[in-house]
């Protein structure tokens, strides 16, 4: 009896951060009110950092989140996503290809040891090789000698591309010329780190020394309890704390940490959970954001099922999309809390373009949806009796809802028998992916890591890319993408990539559903919070009341 | 006794390497690759998904993999998390919590329980007796997470009387409001078995006689029934606290509590087969015990009980 209870109970209350792999958010909902106490500390909602806080080796929120405060790299971003210089003097190029990084002299660790050209590059070597096993060591893989330092059994430790010119000086040679390299030079990975954390990593980890706006307390780290930071007065860039400190509770499930914030047992949560999303905006009146950051959700049809390949699958991917009406499930399921995609990206990067032409694939149109489907059918017949299944799994919360939904409406739409076919835990799910041994559409999205269109399409879509979960493979779009990436400037460059998104609008490798939203409310004892392009609360800028 | 009680530890160890070898099977066949789920989705370089694989021996074939486990064991290494730390330090920083919060709940079951049962069971159809019957019947029929959430709404948020979760160090007062819930379902249960059985040893022959004696009420209530009836109630509140010592997933999740049950709840979603048989083998001896203590509590209850 109690146990059955205890497994029904679970579905209700049960933890959803597996799944959320970075959440993000965009342009400030509104000014931080000046004025607040600049030394009070204030209190953030956050889970359990999934490892030891190293910059290469962090890749999810917890971890995150923190380490973006307890690090600076060479530039950092904005509000709105724009590239700010930290330690950056400059970064010139004049082909994409070989860049000559100056760094700021006189800059220092937490713990006064001076910031060289050699700490980024011991750092950024010591995440690309093999045997250091850091989860972000592909982050590296456009740098010459990525391949052979991590190459498997490799016991290199240094890339060729890296090269120390002086104290305040070094070079990068990348394989293949990349426009966007400068703008991923504010992820986590890139982080430098001082001499001291080579001789035990994993003492490092558990209490980093960094060069950010914050450090950690002493004792910071209470496992699965909390994570204390203190501002660091040696900190002389962009992002100075203006508060007193930052503690983060550690939460296994958004519900808890919701009742925090309405008790003001919380300052800031960014993440309210979905039985909140009904009545936050009038739990909250005035101490809310709810905007779009850069990430979105899209349903993958793998190009290696056998009704998806040729000139029928792609008519059959273009019926789905149009099949789909994504106002009405947001509006039903979500509360009007999204937006509807309009295509792969999202609409706080630079370079976004909401008018592509092509874009009306995804729009709801049933008459053409069926018009499609039909003609599809005249090429290579739907199976008899054949089910459109859309694989998810099913502990995050939310999924179960939208895909039976977004189900219902393909079947209704085009008279085929569509539904969810539910995976129990994230981990099974990957599993499906990664052995490319889905059998039908499933759940898919993206966070970005850093703000810019490639990041949304080239790890995505290119061929052989890392996450081209559903083999997509077209010579047409991966000769855009190495124009966009050879071009000579940012801006350049993402007018070719919107241009690369015309074709995928056509295959539709994905169908893109909509962009992600950041839901995030704040106490009484806090004055109004700034969410940034990535929905992260901005919160050195935070101050309390 | 001794001799029984030494028995008794004997067969610990044929217990818990069965558990624990089921428990490893278990997770071990769980559909899913922990290590996908550890890059959340993102691609991982295959030198490092290799690595990361032989350092957990995920690599290796079940027998291999619970052989290594087992010879760990031997030497007190429990293994480690997927975050690199040691298992033993996770569930020493969540056991005391967990603990804590399963012995209040144990107390306010049995105090409150014994007493509304024997109150209930003296005045067995009156006004105060079916009261008690309904309202027990109430919570037992209600899932223990809307008592949770709706005792953490009320009181925490509304009301404001006590903080709607528990901070790190996990104080007695912050646990009071989760203990409540927890111990609420089974403080229905100990006064429905309070209740029967004080009831029906009112009519005892043994009782009669007492009062027959001339003995006080108040001597033959608390000294000949309460002590009678008690066996019954000391079974059921000692399985209790084994299972509330496991940890209680769902109450320690609305609470946010930093205990065992959240700990096995992500280590089982996470695939973390040390964790889940570290936290499990730690469970299988505090069952055998509790109920060795059940057990011996039962002879010092009813003298006619005697362990050879």
């Amino acid at each position: 009896m109690r146990f059955s209870r205890t497994s029904k109970a679970l579905g209700v209350a049960a933890v959803l951060a597996m799944s959320l792999t970075a959440c993000g958010g965009t342009s400030g909902g509104g000014n931080s009110a000046g004025g607040g106490n600049t030394s009070k500390a204030i209190t953030a909602n956050s889970t359990e950092p999934q490892n030891g806080l190293l910059p290469a080796n962090t890749n999810e929120v917890g971890g995150g989140r923190v380490m973006d405060l307890l690090f600076s790299g060479l530039v950092s971003y904005d509000a709105k996503g724009k590239i700010v210089n930290e330690l950056a003097q400059s970064i010139e190029t004049k082909d994409s290809q070989n860049y000559t990084i100056k760094i700021k002299s006189g800059e220092t660790f937490s713990d006064g040891s001076p910031i060289t050209a050699k700490n980024f590059v011991d750092a950024w070597n010591f995440g690309a090789a093999a045997k250091n096993t850091q989860l972000n060591s592909y982050f590296f893989e456009s740098i010459k000698g990525y391949d052979k330092v991590s190459a498997e059994k490799s016991t290199l430790d240094t890339m060729e591309g890296l090269k120390v010119v002086d104290d305040t000086t070094f070079t990068v040679e990348l394989a293949a010329p990349e426009s966007d390299f400068p703008l991923r030079l504010g992820y986590t990975a890139f982080y430098p780190l001082p001499e001291s954390a080579y001789k035990d990593t994993k003492a490092f980890g558990e209490n980093p020394v960094g060069d950010g706006p914050y450090k950690l307390a002493a004792d910071g780290w209470k496992h699965n309890v909390s994570v204390t930071l203190v501002p660091n007065e040696k900190y002389k860039g962009p992002r100075k704390a203006k508060n007193g400190g930052v503690t983060f509770k550690l939460y296994n499930s958004p519900d808890a940490a919701y009742t925090d914030v309405q008790s003001d047992n919380l300052d800031v949560l960014d993440q309210v959970p979905p039985s909140g999303l009904q009545n936050f905006k009038t739990d909250f009146k005035d101490r809310f954001v709810n905007q779009p950051y850069a990430g979105n959700a899209t349903m993958t049809i793998p190009s290696y099922l056998p009704e998806f390949k040729g000139e029928a699958g792609m008519m059959r991917r273009q019926a789905i999309s149009m099949s789909i009406n994504r106002q009405q499930i947001i509006d039903k399921i979500f509360y009007g809390n999204k937006k509807p995609a309009v295509d792969f990206t999202s609409p706080v990067l630079d370079g976004y373009d909401a008018n592509l032409p092509g874009s009306d694939v995804l729009k709801f149109n049933a008459a053409k949806a069926k018009e499609l489907w039909a003609a599809a059918d005249k090429i290579s017949p739907w199976p008899a009796g054949k089910v459109f299944t859309i694989t998810s799994n099913i502990d995050g919360a939310g999924n179960k809802e939208y895909i039976t939904a977004m189900a219902n409406q393909i079947a209704t739409t085009l008279g085929i028998k569509a539904q969810l076919n539910p995976i129990a835990t994230f981990k099974q799910m990957r599993d499906l992916v990664n052995k490319k041994a889905l059998t039908g559409a499933s759940r898919a999205g993206w966070q970005a890591d850093y703000p810019s269109l490639y990041n949304f399409l080239g790890p995505l879509y290119g061929t052989g890319a890392g996450s081209n979960d559903g083999d997509y493979s077209s010579a047409a779009f991966d000769a855009k993408l190495k124009e966009g990436l050879s071009a000579k400037s940012v801006e350049e460059g993402n007018k070719i990539f919107n241009q690369s998104q015309e074709i995928l609008l056509k295959d539709l490798p994905v169908v893109p559903l909509w962009y992600q939203a950041v839901q995030g409310v704040w106490s009484n004892n806090v004055n109004t919070v700034q969410f940034g392009w990535n929905g992260v609360p901005l919160y050195y800028e935070i101050t309390a009341k | 006794m001794v001799m029984f009680t030494l028995r008794r530890f004997l067969q610990l160890i044929p217990v818990f390497f069965g558990a624990t070898l089921l428990v490893y099977f278990l997770v071990f066949a769980t559909p899913g690759d922990p290590i996908a789920a550890l890059s959340g989705g993102k691609p991982m370089a295959p030198a490092v998904e290799a690595a990361l694989r032989a350092q957990y021996n995920l690599d290796q074939p079940f027998w291999v993999q619970y052989g290594l486990y087992l010879k760990n064991l031997v030497t007190l290494n429990l293994g480690q998390t997927f975050s690199g730390q040691a298992v033993s330090d996770v569930i020493g920083r969540a056991y005391p919590v967990t603990a804590r919060l399963a012995v209040m709940a144990l107390a306010f079951e049995a105090i409150f329980g014994v007493f509304f049962g024997v109150i209930a069971g003296l005045r067995k159809g009156k006004l105060f007796d079916s009261t008690v019957l309904v309202a027990s019947l109430v919570v037992i029929a209600v899932p223990v997470f809307v008592l949770g959430f709706v005792l953490q709404l009320v009181v925490g948020v509304q009301l404001g009387w006590a903080k709607p979760t528990v901070s790190g160090a996990a104080p007695l007062n912050e646990l009071v409001l989760p203990a409540l819930v927890l111990g609420l379902v089974s403080l229905a249960y100990v006064i429905r078995l309070t209740r029967a059985s004080v009831s029906e040893n009112m009519s005892a022959d043994y009782v009669r006689t007492a009062t027959a004696k001339g003995l006080s009420r108040r001597r033959v209530v608390v000294v000949h029934i309460l002590r009678n009836s008690l066996i019954p109630v000391v079974t059921f509140l000692g399985a209790d606290l084994g299972s509330l010592m496991g940890g209680a997933i769902v109450t320690e999740g609305i609470f946010n509590v930093p205990g065992i049950g959240n700990l096995l709840y992500k280590a089982i979603q996470n695939g973390e087969t040390p964790t889940v048989v570290a936290v499990v083998g730690i469970l299988v001896i505090v069952f055998v015990v509790a109920n060795l203590v059940v057990d011996l509590l039962y002879a010092w209850l009813d003298p006619r009980i005697r362990y050879v």
